[in-house]
């Protein structure tokens, strides 16, 4: 009864719609389709893109320490304490700024004065007669490198949505301090796109260029004379990009201008946190000539209007990716409309347009692993699976039937009510079937089988031991289930120990393969029981078993 | 009734030195090969490891009209890929492997900028190689239903050397552990003596299938790992349904020897193992056979293994299961069938019986 009722709740886990049955759903393509739709395929059957990535939390921590110290340096400087300069460690774990004082000067009044500027609230703080070092505590360090993964998965999230992938999933891999992202693209089978757009890192900054005012604006043919009129070397004020000169009349195609060299300060007077909107647009209409429009929000707006305002006449640079886009004189305030010229297509253009409207990512993000498999190649591969577990289960159920006859019809029921019992487990569990999952399933029907196997050799030996067929029925069950207890037992342990410690596909596997032997212990053992309990009681008196 | 042994009455013990032998044998081949291999100049690696492993990039391209192998070397020679691998497709005839290697030396922290490229470039720069014989379909058609596409790119597997090291410590890890579960559990269940037997035998079933694999340097990926793991599972199975027979007669047959008791439990347990082993081996033969090229180097890992595992219950599980109940009850091995002898090996084999009553 039990069973009879499992079985149907099985049959219609595996092949019954999920909505009210139709005529159509029991003609085989129907059965089919709900069947496909039923079970939830990993990429690797149904296609798709698999990525693991890793933010660079090292990098990220670098830079912050760095900007901290920039700043820091600037605060002092700003407020006329006698500092004299200041010095990074960002090295193995190490990441500390210090602050070298001149002079006659405070350490404590420099670091209250430092500390008004700079958030270096979670640093620990130690000071000397002529220096203040700040150093990030390593608990702060999983803090902010964990900050750093979310903030670029948020980030991730919203240019993959943007770019349209139909159900991504994007979750946290590995150990959490690996800083590693697993991206799963159903469908996508040239990741390409998505890769770059993911990996860009987009960083938009307005500049000030160290020049005189319009119209001669001060370029440089190379780095190096660039450097010569900044003295030789790069003040921590100013930068350097190559910046190349464009003719907005040029027809597209032309050969480009040779790239020259721009001074400009730093800190920028907007970055791109600032940004609000930016879009592609086309120029002329031609494939080739985009450029990108930008809006800033309210508050970056506030500040460029009052800097452009003071500023007429003089140059200002769009930066992007520390490469001048444009360099433009300013003619009048400006509040919150830019663009960024230079010859895009259009699908350039859109994605830039797109990475500049998710964020900047806080950090450089590097590929680790992908594997695409294009929708063809999976279909192969169940079309493979599937034919392997057929022509299988073909041999065994025939074995089976010649060599045991009447009982084997018995184990062939158990056989199949087990795989059917698995499928609609995997459907319960929500778990995903993979192609090592189908191996997985063909191993579980052959410890299944052995199952049976187990038990009726058991029989086979009581009866001709002289037992009645009964009593070789009670014993071939008992005895034999001690050792599919403890056989099933040991490779469930491996399974599970497989499934903790393994990765994506090896998971796949022991899934199919744990499930599969736990439902075994119901169909080979209990199932199977219950046929014999169900055929003794039609004939007490059985004297011969067909077996 | 129909049987495959009707009745069998072999002495595995008297053989069991031949049949370790035999392992052993197998066993340095593997070894010398594997050593041979690392040590040759020039020569290939002791273990064909595959991307999963050793970071590397794999390409399965699809064509409408497939170019020649060397075509294809030398399109991907042009595009500075130096040694690439490629395969042909057995059962898809105009589907090929291209298997590109990680950039030598690049584990080395010195070209980190290189290793981000073996991800992000090395589909690129492959599709930049076999542009040379014609388009790539678009990304939203079908090869053949874009007129003017030469090939479509249908797999990628591109694993960076972070990763490899990752997936090959965490196989590594989950190996170990499973094994020592396995130990425990049969320790729990049976005696010390029966899990290290069991776990001997394992790990002899693992060596040698990895003593195949070099020898004929299939390829060691993620999913053969799978496929080893499995193995463990069968042989252990093996091992059990033999110790158990052992333990059910040792307490039936108590005036027996042990070694006439072991051989007695494997003659009747021959053709459970023989059925259930020839059954699981087909199924795994239809897998090489018609699972395509993405489950092969699994099947056959299997295939390999499945087999020894029920070769090795018999000559090295219980041969080192008895050895060292033997030695425990201090009884002498060679003489099987000494009178005096019998009740001490008796009372040893049964103190591991009796501590864990077997509840029936």
């Amino acid at each position: 009864m039990i069973t009879l009722v499992i079985t149907l709740l099985g049959i219609y886990l595996v092949f019954g719609p999920r909505r009210t049955p139709t005529g159509a759903d029991f003609t085989w393509t129907g059965i089919k389709a709900n069947l496909a739709e039923n079970i939830n395929l990993g990429l690797d059957l149904k296609g798709g893109s698999h990525l693991v990535m890793r933010v660079k939390t090292d990098e990220y921590l670098k830079t912050l320490t760095e900007n901290s110290a920039q700043a820091a340096e600037m605060a002092a400087k700003d407020a006329q304490l006698p500092v004299t300069g200041s010095s990074v460690q960002a090295a193995g774990s190490t990441y500390s700024v210090t602050l070298n004082l001149g002079e006659g000067a405070q350490p404590a009044a420099v670091a209250e004065e430092v500390k008004k500027k700079v958030d270096f609230v979670n640093w620990s703080e130690s000071t000397s007669a002529n220096s203040i070092t700040w150093t990030l505590p390593s608990t702060h360090q999983t803090l902010l490198k964990n900050q750093a993964v979310e903030q670029a998965m948020k980030i991730i999230e919203s240019r993959i949505n943007a770019f349209g992938v139909k159900e991504p999933t994007l979750q946290r891999h590995g150990a959490e301090s690996s800083g590693q992202i697993l991206l799963q693209m159903p469908g996508v089978d040239d990741p390409e796109r998505v890769k770059k757009l993911i990996g860009d890192d987009a960083q938009l900054s307005l500049m000030k260029v160290v020049s005189p005012p319009s119209p001669s604006l001060a370029t440089y043919p190379t780095e190096e004379a660039a450097k010569q009129s900044l003295g030789g070397a790069v003040p921590s004020n100013r930068r350097i990009f190559p910046y190349r000169e464009r003719d907005s009349s040029a027809t597209p195609g032309a050969p480009e201008p040779p790239t020259q060299f721009v001074v400009v300060e730093y800190p920028a007077v907007v970055d791109g946190s600032e940004l609000r909107d930016a879009s592609a647009v086309s120029r002329t209409g031609n494939e080739g000539d985009y450029q990108i429009a930008f809006s800033l929000k309210p508050s970056g707006a506030a500040k460029f209007g009052d800097w452009t305002s003071k500023n007429i006449n003089n140059y200002m640079a769009v930066v992007l990716n520390n490469e001048a886009k444009s360099v433009a004189f300013i003619k009048s305030r400006i509040d919150d409309q830019g663009e960024i010229s230079g010859t895009f297509t259009k699908a350039t253009a859109d994605d830039l347009a797109l990475t500049l409207r998710s964020g900047a990512l806080p950090a450089k993000i590097e590929y680790q692993e992908e594997r695409t498999v294009g929708p063809s190649l999976g279909a192969d591969s169940i079309q493979a699976g599937v034919t392997a577990s057929v022509a299988g289960l073909i041999f065994i159920v025939a074995f089976m039937l010649i060599y045991y006859r009447g009982s084997g019809i018995n184990a062939v029921i158990a056989l199949v009510l087990n795989l059917l019992l698995t499928m609609a487990a995997l459907i319960v569990f929500d778990s995903t079937l993979t192609l090592p999952g189908i191996a997985g399933l063909i191993l579980g029907i052959g410890m299944a089988v052995d199952s049976n196997v187990l038990i009726f050799e058991r029989m086979r030996e009581e009866l001709v031991a002289g037992k009645k067929v009964a009593d070789a029925v009670q014993l071939g069950f008992d005895r034999a289930f001690v050792t599919i207890i403890d056989s099933h037992v040991t490779t469930i342990l491996s399974a599970v120990i497989l499934y903790l410690y393994g990765s994506g596909p090896i998971r796949g596997f022991a899934v199919t393969l744990i499930l599969g032997l736990l439902i075994n212990l119901f169909s080979a053992v209990f199932v199977s029981r219950t046929i014999f309990g169900w055929l003794l009681s039609r004939n007490p008196d059985m004297q011969k078993l067909s077996i | 009734m129909f049987q495959i042994l009707p009745k069998i009455n072999v002495d595995w013990m008297g053989i069991r030195k031949p049949l370790i032998a035999i392992s052993i044998v197998v066993l340095l081949a593997g070894l010398s090969s594997a050593i041979g291999r690392q040590f040759t100049p020039g020569g290939t690696d002791a273990f064909n490891l595959g991307v999963d492993f050793q970071g590397g990039t794999v390409i399965t391209a699809k064509f409408k009209q497939k170019p020649s192998v060397d075509d294809i070397r030398n399109a991907l020679n042009g595009v500075g890929i130096n040694e690439p691998i490629i395969q042909e497709s057995t059962d898809k005839t105009d589907e090929i492997l291209i298997k590109v290697p990680l950039i030598e030396g690049s584990t080395e922290a010195t070209t980190e900028a290189e290793t981000v490229n073996q991800v992000a470039a090395g589909r690129e720069s492959v599709k930049n190689a076999l542009n040379t014989f014609g388009a790539e379909a678009k990304p939203e058609l079908a090869l053949q239903d874009d007129a003017n596409a030469a090939y479509k790119i249908v797999g990628t597997d591109s694993v960076g050397p972070v990763a490899g090291a990752q997936l090959r410590n965490q196989a590594v890890i989950a190996t170990l552990l499973g094994m020592i579960g396995i130990l425990l559990f049969i320790a729990f269940r049976y005696d010390w003596t029966y899990a290290a037997g069991a776990v001997i035998a394992v790990f002899h079933d693992v060596l040698i299938t990895l003593a195949f694999f070099s020898i004929f340097q299939w390829e060691v990926s993620l999913t053969v790992l799978a496929a080893f793991l499995t193995l463990v599972g069968f042989s252990v199975n093996d091992s059990i349904v033999i110790f158990d027979r052992i333990r059910e007669n040792l307490v039936a047959h108590r005036k027996d020897s042990l070694f006439k008791i072991t051989n007695d439990s494997i003659n009747q347990t021959l053709s459970r193992t023989i059925i259930t082993a020839g059954l699981v081996i087909f199924s795994v033969l239809s897998l090489v056979l018609f699972g395509g090229e993405v489950l092969r180097s699994f099947s056959l890992a299997l295939l390999v293994g499945l087999t020894l595992g029920c070769y090795s219950t018999i000559a090295i599980a219980s041969p080192i299961a008895i050895w060292w109940q033997d030695k425990l009850g201090g009884a002498d091995v060679k003489e099987t069938l000494a009178p005096q002898r019998k009740e001490k090996m008796a009372s040893a084999a049964r103190r591991s019986v009796t501590r864990k009553p077997v509840t029936r």
